[in-house]
């Protein structure tokens, strides 16, 4: 800690912070631009100049930029000085001169930093009279929307584009006060983090191109805390509604896992929540090839009820992985644990739970985003972060910067010194390996990488393992090229202080899986504190792992012998977790498929009930991440009549059959009661109700409120329908209430529904809710880690090592290739995504293709489970010989891959 | 006794002075122009809405009784989808008209508007939208504001400079 003094008065800072840092952590505003706890400073806007003192004595002192200078010992500053202040106002006006006159048709107004600034020095009057200064705008593609008139030049967007998201499309061109941002010529962003710009601007430059169709000021959304649905990640993020539609989705500060950004995905995947293929109401199609007709609520449940009741024992329940951990319950106390299927087959269940072993068996503990950032070595072994968990992958990049401090550090630069650490560091990066079935721009700062099938991939991780620690099984007859690349592997590894091995499951093979743990394991054995980071499907997937149940093939079976003939799915889609030949046949088997889903597709169309279910902004619920942290989201807004969490409608069926099996599940009015019902029921649960608030948490008596102080139109948006402004819905299932009255301060961490401080309208009012800038948030509870595995010595290592991958003449390994937009369900389902999601095609190395006379763009035909496809084929020299990858887009599913498949090139016409 | 009668006077002598009351409706009494009454929507000079959907007049009223949602045109103008006050809700203050940043909301000297039934007071944009300029003739937004809309490219708003060429070398 150090002492300094800012207007006469003494305080105690962290030395390490600079003094803007310092000051703002402190509680003073202090305006500033170009500066961000994530991204450092540079001093290029001018903006917090403060002066500063000599000693007691010098009354005359200096002006310095609060952001370049150092927090040390002793420093005496003024941010009240009549001279700082004027300088403030200068620097403000100057900006000023060339901005435009647009705040009223600008997407930034009300929460822009700009604005918030310009009041904050007092600047109102423009002398400014000559000319202002425009620049044509670029078409940033579908997501980003481009003004320059509005620009002042700060290099913010620069600097998270090109450093810190590593994207190379886009840059500040011209000099002087020509400067132009935007990309060499107009295109889409091409960058998968480009959605944080909308964030990083200041002002209205970069903004969200998918919330312009119904442009909603902040102060009118109804935000609330919520869990991205789209990996298993579990970036926090701010969800908006406005007039019962989702309008938008922000990023939610949390330390240890997102910290100030998302990924492009996440923060444009929402419009499947407005989509014109929701299921609103309740539907039952009288006869199997007919149409279905919409129901009334009571009836349907009164028609299901004496169903459920007859023959409880012939029902089978089929989880899912993206439905919250209380609707997966309140499934299987319905159906009962012996006939709740996680809705996933074998293999996929298989992996999700061979993770959650080697989690729980330890000794090395999951790592989360924030531990990824901070480590200084990395092994990918098998993940295409970039497609299969963004945000990890932009936190990978942060790790690659961390061995270069160490140059940094020697040479006394502080860490916040971006420009100086980036010069020291100069285009060093720390150790990456990347080793993965086929390659991305990602790979850009990997040390080394490997491209192989996946067999070849644990192979390196078992040879690695080997030699790290000679008691871990190493595989047999390994290469030369294998052995040198794990030796140099190793050598780093063992060496790093904080070593860390990603892996996932993506190649769909359990040995790279359980090579990874190996490589921890033995950094663990060997004393180096390793950490691992797996990287699973989806936003559920190790919680379901947790909750336990049958795959999906024992529920199919279960269905063929006739032990069980009537299926309850819930938010699954039976099509993209197996082949379509098992699908058809059990759903044509059951005599009764009720399905509760949130969008039509195609295990909908064979339903003989649907069910409205709630999507992650209609309802509340726990997600638990990849790293087995516990995280609740809550509901936006109030749904539409029919729509309801599913839970809620499986208590509904429970209470309809009079509910033989499970009496308790009637008394189940509030998510409080299955959080508790689930925490009591499996063990290792018991904690979960520590992950957030409980409905009756109070903030001095008032609940917290999801509409802003200064939410509009009350008394007029519901007019048409009824005169008497109807009563604020209430909300059963916690401490938030659909209103803008309650409590105004701060709440706990995860009930934070939107970030405003008096005279701070933007995002950067974040600033006044951590306890220091960039640090943790007051009051924070940053969810449950349900798994730890810390104290635990003993290491069992894995012994399967594959064998070499043999190539085939006839035929070709073809392995899923995840994208990052189109291949989540329901991201894919928004219209933004439309034009990003790329056409099916299969990559395949040139010269497979040339033994092939396969020419790029011609199209090839596959058999996959017993379909035959016709794809374009892309050539690319990373993948591996005799493999070629798929796109897992549109009707592409990864349920049958990695699959054997001949290819056959299509004649054209 | 004479206080009574000079009172008595008084009042004999008012049943000379001339009458206040106005005999409304059929005499219509002077509404100064700034009368806080009926709010309407007016045209630029060039015909073309004015409200560019910024919601200040919601935010501003005290009442909530504005409710509205924005659109974009293809060229990039900005104007309300819809726009809807109800009036049964309405305090007149003209707030609204003060925060208004292109004179598009105004309130006018009509406040004969009196309904039997309560849904007949909310106003739809069709019901709110004037043809002319109201009391600020000659202002037009988007030719001060830099946004380029149909008709009006970069570099022709008032007080603009034209675009900057990106590829020029000249200093």
């Amino acid at each position: 800690m150090a002492g300094i003094i800012v207007d006469d008065r003494p305080y105690q800072v962290d030395e390490r912070e600079n003094l803007l840092q310092a000051c703002l952590s402190l509680g003073f505003n202090l305006p500033y631009f170009c500066w961000h706890p994530a991204l450092g400073s540079v001093g290029a806007c001018r903006q917090c100049a403060v002066k500063q003192f000599r000693n007691e004595q010098d009354r005359q002192g200096h002006l310095v930029m609060a952001c370049m200078t150092p927090a040390a010992d002793g420093t005496r500053i003024s941010i009240e000085d009549p001279e700082a202040k004027t300088f403030r106002a200068s620097v403000i006006e100057w900006m000023m001169a060339n901005h435009p006159h647009d705040c009223p048709v600008c997407d930034e107004g009300g929460e822009c930093h700009l604005q918030d600034m310009t009041v904050m020095t007092g600047h109102a009057y423009r002398r400014f009279r000559f000319n202002k200064r425009t620049f044509r705008n670029q078409d940033l593609g579908p997501f980003i929307t481009h003004e320059m008139n509005r620009c002042i030049q700060c290099y913010r967007c620069v600097r998270l584009y090109r450093d810190y998201a590593g994207g190379r499309d886009f840059d500040a061109f011209g000099s002087r006060n020509h400067v132009y941002f935007g990309r060499h010529e107009d295109g889409t962003l091409e960058n998968e983090f480009s959605g944080n710009l909308v964030e990083v601007c200041p002002t209205g430059v970069f903004d969200d191109k998918t919330l312009m169709p119904h442009y909603t000021r902040k102060w009118d959304l109804q935000t609330a805390p919520s869990v991205c649905a789209h990996c298993s990640l579990g970036c926090n993020t701010i969800a908006g509604e406005r007039y019962g539609t989702l309008r938008r989705i922000l990023n939610r500060y949390h330390n240890e896992v997102n910290g100030y950004f998302l990924c492009d995905r996440g923060r444009f995947g929402y419009g499947f929540v407005n989509s014109e293929e929701r299921i609103r109401r309740p539907k039952s199609r009288p006869s199997r090839d007919g149409q279905t007709i919409p129901i009334d609520k009571d009836m349907i449940l009164r028609e299901l009820g004496p169903l459920l009741a007859d023959k409880p024992s012939r029902i089978i329940g089929i989880g899912s992985p993206r439905a919250s951990l209380e609707s997966n319950f309140a499934l299987r106390e319905l159906v009962g644990p012996e006939r709740f299927s996680l809705g996933l087959s074998v293999r996929d269940a298989g992996l999700n739970s061979i993770i959650l072993d080697i989690l729980r068996r330890g000794p090395a503990p999951s790592a989360s985003i924030h531990d990824v950032e901070q480590a200084d070595a990395v092994l990918i072994l098998g993940e295409d972060l970039i497609n299969t968990a963004p945000r990890l992958a932009l936190a990978v990049r942060q790790s690659a910067r961390q061995q270069p401090m160490e140059i940094v550090d020697k040479l006394g630069i502080p860490r916040w010194h971006d420009a100086a650490v980036r010069e020291a560091a100069h285009a060093r990066f720390g150790p990456l390996f990347i080793a993965a079935p086929y390659s991305s721009w990602f790979a850009d700062i990997a040390t080394e990488t490997y491209h192989a099938a996946p067999d070849d991939l644990a192979r390196l991780g078992f040879v690695v393992a080997h030699e790290l620690d000679q008691a871990a099984p190493t595989a047999s007859t390994v290469n030369p090229t294998i052995g040198s690349l794990a030796k140099r592997i190793a050598a780093v590894l063992g060496q790093a202080e904080r070593p860390l091995v990603i892996s996932g499951t993506a190649c769909k093979s359990e040995a790279v899986i359980q090579s990874a743990a190996n490589v921890a394991w033995a950094l663990c054995k060997t004393g180096t504190p390793a950490k691992l980071c797996y990287c699973l499907p989806e936003s559920n997937s190790l919680g379901l792992a947790m909750l336990g149940g049958k795959s999906l093939e024992e529920a199919f079976s279960i269905v063929k012998n006739g032990a069980a003939d009537t299926v309850l799915i819930l938010e699954n889609d039976l099509y993209r977790r197996a082949d379509a030949l098992s699908g058809d046949a059990f759903l044509k088997t059951a005599s009764k498929v009720i399905i509760l889903d949130t969008l039509e597709h195609d295990t909908t169309a064979k339903a003989d009930v649907l069910l409205p279910a709630g999507t992650f902004a209609e309802s509340d619920g726990t997600l638990v991440n990849n790293e087995g942290r516990a995280q609740r989201f809550y509901q936006v807004f109030p749904a539409e009549a029919d729509i309801q969490e599913s839970w809620r409608w499986i208590r509904d069926l429970a209470v309809a059959s009079g509910h033989p099996a499970q009496p308790n599940m009637t008394a189940w009015n509030t998510l409080d009661d299955v959080v508790l019902a689930l925490s009591e029921a499996i063990p290792v649960f018991r904690r979960l109700a520590e992950a957030a608030p409980p409905e009756k948490f109070r903030m001095i008596g008032q609940k917290i409120p999801r509409q802003t102080h200064r939410f509009t139109g009350r008394t007029s948006m519901h007019a048409p329908l009824l005169m008497h402004e109807p009563k604020p819905v209430k909300d059963p299932d916690s401490p938030l209430a659909f209103s803008m009255e309650g409590y105004l301060g701060q709440p706990p961490s995860p009930l934070i529904t939107h970030y405003w401080a008096p005279g701070w309208n933007s995002v950067q009012a974040l600033n006044k809710f951590q306890s220091e800038v960039g640090g943790p948030l007051r009051q924070e509870n940053p969810g449950v880690r349900l798994i730890e595995s810390f104290g635990k010595r003993t290491v069992t290592y894995f012994t399967d090592a594959p064998k070499p991958f043999q190539a085939l003449d006839h035929g070709w390994l073809i392995l899923p290739w995840y994208q990052i937009f189109g291949t989540d369900e329901l991201s894919a389902r928004a219209s933004a995504m439309a034009e990003r999601i790329p056409g099916p095609t299969l990559m395949l190395h040139p010269e497979d293709a040339a033994t092939l006379r396969f020419k790029a763009g011609e199209r090839t035909e596959l058999m996959l489970g017993n379909r035959s496809h016709r794809v374009p084929v892309k050539l690319d020299a990373a993948v591996p010989r005799g493999t070629a990858a798929l796109t897992i887009v549109s009707d592409f599913t990864d349920a049958v891959l990695p699959a054997w498949s001949p290819l056959i090139r299509v004649a054209e016409p | 006794m004479l206080k009574l009668l000079k009172g008595i006077w008084l009042v004999f002598l008012h049943a000379f002075t001339r009458p206040v009351t106005i005999q409304y409706p059929d005499v219509k009494p002077y509404l100064p122009p700034r009368w806080r009454g009926r709010i309407i929507l007016s045209r630029d000079p060039d015909g073309e809405e004015r409200c560019v959907g910024c919601y200040l007049c919601s935010v501003a009223c005290p009442v909530d009784c504005i409710a509205l949602q924005a659109t974009e045109d293809e060229h990039g103008r900005r104007y309300p989808a819809w726009f809807r006050i109800n009036f049964s809700r309405c305090i007149f203050c003209g707030y609204c008209e003060e925060a208004c940043p292109t004179y598009a909301i105004q309130l006018t000297t009509d406040f004969e508007m009196s309904e039997y039934d309560r849904r007949n007071l909310v106003y739809e944009k069709e019901d709110l939208l004037i043809s002319g300029t109201g009391k600020y003739p000659g202002y037009n937004f988007y030719r001060v504001s830099g946004v380029q809309i149909g008709g009006k490219d970069k570099g022709e708003a008032e007080h603009e400079a034209s675009p900057i060429d990106l590829r020029s070398l000249m200093p």
